[in-house]
This record gives structure tokens, C-alpha cells and sequence, in this order.
């Protein structure tokens, strides 16, 4: 661009020559000039100005379209991961081997407090002391005038008492949703079972924690989601159980004993049917732990698992079994059985200072003579003996699915001199849980396949070990038999049912050390039927007296073992066992509508 | 040519906008229908599990021993026994009555005919749950 001149000389000439004025021809061009300069500012003034516009239409346009849509659009929550995870309740069921429940959920409410949004303190905690006895109104009204903002009333309340709750009109008094753990069989399979308590707990909901047995053995199990709310099948089976307990029970008031165990458990699976220990307790109501004195006294304690008893004669039956086995002896060997017996400076005897002098195998059992099993014990040794109590389980708690399983770890000595090995073959020196005895007795009655106890019906388990040939174990099995045909077990017999059994009383150690002489705990252990076992059956009485005709007796024979029989004569229906009868019954004909007699010959 | 290709074309986006805003609307309310037979469900899951709750306490060991023990009289139930396992052959039916008067022409009643006696109810009553599974 050629930029015009001020003064432009051939017009400035111009001008001069007619006279004109040049500068009038400067402030012109001056003029054009600083026109085209204000042209090219508003030029671009403009398009700025054009941009802005732009930039906030396109702004208020977006943000009205979105007011727009927002205002148009139906409000809804995002529902895209819609899942049945909340239709199932937090905690599985658990239930019996035939369906029948042993506990559940059931949906209660919770009641706290907000005091600052409280309108009549002081009434409401009269009002609340009147519907709740265990309530103090003092105290209540002590939480409600203080600093406090929140505070818990109850943690669970009933639909009836929410409603007396709600026609107190406080507005300060909230409910919160709570799914608490209802066990409705009271006090049946209350040890098996356990309890439960809340563990994190929230104003909307508090999560159930299993604190005992198999509510806590199996605590993340029933709570994994994942298993889309099926309940957890327990072996028991609630009628044994409760006719269990209710046998049990009679025996240990008739027995004035302290404490009861029974056990009942299937040979071939190691399912436990029944497993009650007196006394016991309400899993919906769980007393506190003792914290003091001796556990055992609690009712939380399961005997049946946690307790260490000597189980005294009970355990002549394995050296015994496995000398046959190992074909040392047989039935008719003849033992010499005088007593006493001295093994270094101690002496060992019969039961009352009998004296049974020389005795067969099978009569060493019956008459549960010590010496004679102490004989049997030594041709064995000690190594072979403590190896076949290794391999019954005696050595190692039972895997049994309860939380209290693991603290059942068996007192066994820590060297086997000759006299230990002599003392354990009568079952003293080694004290285990009467499960350990149920288990051991399932295993000879298996045909010496181990058996370990479980608490879950119908689990896939390896076959167990073969720890004895089967026929040594079905002769241990003879042997027992005899025992209640014609030795101490008499009382425990029942016509029809076969049971096989021993019988043990051993005296009951005292903390300080030494034994007491007139405390004893009596155990029967016994299989039904002989013929072909089906059932382990341990009963244990604590501390146990009967009195009969003839005098006081504490002895197995005169208290576990009547104890036994009644239940065997009670459960064995109850499980579907037909009783063996010697003589047949009639048949009887249907008599036919017109009269005629069906004849065949 | 072109404008009835044009006029196609608007028909066709007018009625694909059709079936979009009804396909909104419909899986709107399926997925509300869904949510009120979730929420549905949940109820009667809770109901049932009262329910069950209720049944198995109201079936307790301890309670039926009392109510059996209280009607003693009437029902006469004792605790199940050995001798009470038998073959059917050997129970003592009671004879079958007497051959009815007019067995062509009335109805047969249901009792009377032999053939027709009523039908025991099955062992094992109330029906079980099923086991879903174990751990």
C-alpha cells in the first residue's frame, strides 16, 4: 500500500499558484488517515466483542439446556446394579439333618435416643421405666438431662413394646432395624449351637457374630453371600437330641451327679447325631463367661468336648484289640491276673482288692480286670501301644466343627515309662474328651477304619485309615458284648439292640495332685448293635452316686451304664432301628371282605 | 425423486424417535416393576422367615412333650418304642364291614368300599426343605 503524503507536492504547487492555503490540504489527508486507523480498531473491537457474545451464549445456552432436561426428566436413583444381594438375610440358617431349624433371624427393632430433639425428658423416662422393668427412670433421666446426643436404650425390643415406645409420642426416641439370631429350641443342642452377639453395630443395622460352637466355628461360612442364603445342615438330628437331653437329664438328677455328657455318633460316617452336656444353658439368652474359679462349673462348658477326663476302664479295650490284632493273644489266651501287681515301687490293683487270678482275654474285659490288661499292655511295649493311641486320635484334638474343637487337646504324658504305659492301658494318666472316646470306639466299630467326628450332615469325606484289620475290631466288638451280656455293663442291656459296651470309672484328680476318693467320673461307651454297628453311644456322668439296695455305689456299672441302656431304649426307635427278636411275631391274615381265608402252602 | 426421498427420510427419523422415547418409558417401568418385586420378595422372604421361626418354636421338643403329657387322656402318646416296629402283615386289621345292601345302585362312599379305603397320610409330615447345599 502506498501511503498518501501529507502534503503532497503537486497539489501543495497547485494551491499555491491560485493563492489557496496548503495546510487546509495537510489537515485533510490528516483527516483520511486517521479515519482508515479508527475503521481497523472498531474492526477489531467488534470481533472481540463478537467472540465474548458468542462465549456466553454458548454458556447460558448449555446451562439452560441442562436446566431444561433436568426440569423435564422424571427424578430415579441410578438402578442399573440391581442385585438380589439384598433380599437374602445377612446370616444363614442353621438347621437339623432333616430340615428342622435350629436357629434363624428374625427382624426386631432397636431403641436409642436422641435427647437434644427431646421435647419432655423427664416423662419419657418414666413412660420408657414403665414399659421396660429392667430399667431404672433415675438413671434415665440422668442420660437425657446431660451433654450426651445420642444413646442407646435397648438393643432389641418387641413389636409390642416398639408400639408402647411409639405411643410415648417422643420424637427424640428412634428405632433402628436389627436382625438378631433367634435359637427357638431353648435350651436343645444349646453347646453344639453356641450363640451370638452383634458385633458392629449402627444406628441402621448391626452385623450378627457368631461367639461360640458352630456359629462361630462356621461365622464367615454363614455370612458369605455367596452361598445365596442356604442354610447350614447340621448331623444333628433335633428329636434324638431332645429325647437325648431329656434322658440325660433324668439320669444325672437320679445319679446326683454334677455334670452329664452324651454322645451320640454314626459308625460309618463319624456324623454326630446327639451331643448334650449338663448342665446347660439359652443360646438366646448366653450367661457370661466365669471369670473366676474353675470353667467347668459354667454351663458354657461343653463337657462333651472341652472337658479332660481319665476315662478309666473304657480304654482296655484298645490294648486288648490290638494284641489280637497283632496276634499276641486271642480270646481264650489265659493271662495271669493276680494282684497286685508291682511295677518299680508302685502297685497295681483290682477293683476292691479283688484278687481274679488267672484269666482269659475275654474275661479280662468282662470282669475289667487292671492287672490283666497291664499284662496284655506290657507283651505290647510301650512304643506300639502309644503308636495305636496316635493313630485312634487321642493325641491331637478332634476336628470336630466347633469353636471350641481346638481346646480340646487331649493331657497326655510326655514319656511312657513302664508304669505310664501300664497306667494308660486302664485309661488313667491320659485324659481326653469323651468325643476322643466316641471317635476311637467309631473306629473299632468300623471295621478299624478311623473315624473323625463332624458336626455337617452329609459332607464328602476320604475314607478314613485302616488302623486295625477288621476282624481284630469286630472281635473288640465280641469282647464288649460280652461286657453287657454278663460283666459290669449288665444294666445297659436292651432286648433287641445288641449293645456292646465298657464300662469305666475312673477317680477324679484332684487340682493339687493325687486323687480323690469318693469323686469319680463313670462313663459307659458302648456300639449297638454288636452284630453289625451302626451307633457309638458315650455317656459320662461327673462326680455320679446311686444309691440302690445295696448301699452307695459309684461305679460305672451302677451309673452310666442304666443311664445308657435307657437311652439306647429310647433313641434307637427314634433312629430307625428295627430290634433284633428271637421269636418271630404271628402274621396275621387280612381278613378279606366275603369271608374267604387266602390259603398257600 | 429427491423430495420423496426427503419426506422418507423425516418419516423415518420421526418414527424412530417414536419407538426410542416408548422403549425409554418402557424399560423405565420394568425396571420399577423389578424393583417393587425385589422389594416384594424381600417382604415375603422376611414373612417366611417368621414364619418358619414361628413354626419351629411353636414345634419345639419341650412344647410338644407338655401339650402331650397335658392331653394325655385324649391321645394316650407315649415315647416311641421298640415294639412298636412291625411288618404289616402282622397287625390285626379289624374285619371289613359287612357286604352294603344296594352296592349297584348307591354312590360308593368313601370308607366303604374296600377298594377305596382313604389314602394314609405319608410318613414324614409336615413336607422337608430341601438341602440346597453344605459347606
Amino acid at each position: 500500500m502506498i501511503r498518501t503524503p501529507l502534503r503532497p507536492l503537486a497539489r501543495i504547487l497547485r494551491a499555491r499558484e491560485t493563492g489557496e492555503n496548503p495546510d487546509v490540504i495537510e489537515a485533510e489527508n490528516r483527516a483520511q488517515r486517521h479515519a482508515v486507523i479508527q475503521d481497523g480498531a472498531r474492526n477489531r473491537a467488534q470481533g472481540r466483542l463478537f467472540i465474548m457474545a458468542m462465549a456466553f451464549v454458548l454458556a447460558f445456552v448449555t446451562v439452560g439446556m441442562r436446566m431444561g432436561v433436568m426440569a423435564a426428566s422424571q427424578p430415579s436413583e441410578p438402578r442399573a446394579q440391581v442385585t438380589g444381594a439384598q433380599i437374602i438375610s445377612q446370616r444363614a440358617d442353621i438347621t437339623d439333618r432333616h430340615g428342622r431349624v435350629l436357629a434363624t433371624n428374625l427382624l426386631t427393632h432397636s431403641l436409642y435416643a436422641h435427647p437434644r430433639q427431646m421435647v419432655d425428658p423427664d416423662a419419657a423416662a418414666e413412660k420408657l421405666a414403665a414399659i421396660f422393668p429392667d430399667l431404672k427412670a433415675a438413671d434415665l433421666k440422668e442420660d437425657f438431662s446431660g451433654k450426651r446426643s445420642f444413646l442407646w436404650i435397648k438393643k432389641k425390643i418387641s413389636p409390642e413394646q416398639m408400639q408402647q415406645v411409639h405411643d410415648i409420642g417422643e420424637p427424640g426416641l428412634l428405632f433402628g432395624p436389627r436382625e438378631m439370631r433367634l435359637y427357638p429350641n431353648d435350651r436343645i443342642a444349646s453347646h453344639i449351637l453356641g450363640g451370638s452377639t452383634f458385633g458392629k453395630e449402627d444406628v441402621a443395622s448391626a452385623e450378627v457374630v457368631g461367639i461360640a460352637g458352630v456359629e462361630k466355628a462356621f461365622d464367615h461360612w454363614l455370612r458369605n453371600p455367596a452361598n445365596e442364603g442356604a442354610p447350614l445342615v447340621l448331623s444333628v438330628d433335633l428329636t434324638v437330641q431332645a429325647a437325648m437331653e431329656e434322658v440325660l437329664k433324668n439320669g444325672m438328677n437320679i445319679m446326683k451327679a454334677k455334670g452329664a455328657t452324651g454322645i451320640l455318633m454314626e459308625v460309618k460316617t463319624g456324623e454326630v447325631l446327639a451331643m448334650a452336656s449338663l448342665p446347660d444353658f439359652d443360646p438366646n439368652d448366653r450367661p457370661r463367661p466365669l471369670l473366676t474359679g474353675d470353667p467347668s462349673d459354667s454351663p458354657l462348658f461343653n463337657r462333651a468336648v472341652q472337658g479332660q477326663y481319665e476315662l478309666g476302664s473304657t480304654f482296655k479295650i484298645f490294648p486288648i484289640t490290638q494284641a489280637i490284632d497283632l496276634k499276641l493273644v486271642s480270646p481264650t489266651t489265659m493271662i495271669n491276673a493276680n494282684a497286685p501287681m508291682r511295677i518299680g515301687k508302685y502297685l497295681i490293683n483290682e477293683f476292691r482288692s479283688h484278687n481274679y487270678g488267672t484269666l482269659s482275654v475275654t474275661d479280662i474285659i468282662v470282669k475289667s480286670s487292671n492287672v490283666g490288661t497291664v499284662r496284655v499292655a506290657q507283651m505290647l511295649g510301650a512304643d506300639r501301644q502309644k503308636d495305636f493311641l496316635e493313630k485312634l486320635g487321642f493325641f491331637e484334638p478332634t476336628p470336630v466343627e466347633m469353636s471350641e474343637g481346638p481346646t480340646g487337646k487331649p493331657l497326655v504324658p510326655k514319656r511312657w515309662p513302664a508304669v505310664t504305659s501300664a497306667t494308660v492301658s486302664f485309661g488313667h494318666g491320659l485324659a481326653a474328651s469323651p468325643l476322643h472316646l466316641a471317635s476311637a470306639y467309631a473306629t473299632l466299630a468300623n471295621g478299624g477304619k478311623r473315624v473323625s467326628p463332624t458336626l455337617v450332615h452329609g459332607r464328602a469325606r476320604k475314607e478314613g485309615e485302616q488302623v486295625i484289620s477288621a476282624q481284630a475290631a469286630q472281635t473288640g466288638v465280641q469282647l464288649m458284648r460280652q461286657v453287657v451280656v454278663r460283666g459290669s455293663g449288665r444294666s445297659a442291656d436292651v432286648v433287641g439292640y445288641e449293645v456292646a459296651g465298657k464300662t469305666g470309672t475312673a477317680d477324679k484328680p484332684r487340682p493339687s495332685g493325687g486323687y480323690y476318693k469318693n469323686k469319680v467320673v463313670s462313663t459307659f461307651a458302648s456300639v449297638f448293635p454288636a452284630s453289625n454297628p451302626e451307633y457309638v453311644l458315650v455317656v459320662t456322668l461327673d462326680e455320679p452316686t446311686s444309691t440302690g439296695p445295696g448301699g452307695e455305689s459309684r461305679t460305672a456299672g451302677a451309673t452310666s451304664a442304666p443311664v445308657a441302656g435307657e437311652m439306647v431304649r429310647r433313641l434307637a426307635p427314634l433312629l430307625g432301628l428295627r430290634p433284633l427278636t428271637e421269636t418271630p411275631l404271628p402274621t396275621v391274615e387280612r381278613p378279606l371282605a366275603d369271608g374267604i381265608k387266602l390259603v398257600s402252602n | 425423486m429427491r423430495s420423496v426421498l426427503y419426506l422418507l427420510t423425516t418419516l423415518a427419523v420421526m418414527g424412530m424417535a417414536f419407538w426410542a422415547y416408548r422403549e425409554n418409558y418402557s424399560t423405565q417401568a420394568a425396571l420399577s416393576d423389578m424393583g417393587r418385586v425385589q422389594r416384594e420378595i424381600a417382604t415375603l422372604r422376611e414373612d417366611l422367615g417368621v414364619l418358619r421361626a414361628e413354626w419351629a418354636y411353636l414345634n419345639r421338643p419341650d412344647r410338644l412333650r407338655e401339650l402331650a403329657n397335658l392331653n394325655f387322656d385324649k391321645l394316650r402318646l407315649v415315647p416311641f418304642d421298640s415294639s412298636q416296629y412291625v411288618d404289616v402283615v402282622q397287625v390285626g386289621f379289624p374285619a371289613p364291614k359287612p357286604a352294603m345292601p344296594a352296592l349297584n345302585d348307591g354312590p360308593i362312599l368313601p370308607g366303604m368300599d374296600p377298594e377305596h379305603l382313604p389314602i394314609e397320610r405319608p410318613a414324614g409330615y409336615p413336607p422337608l426343605r430341601p438341602q440346597e447345599r453344605t459347606p
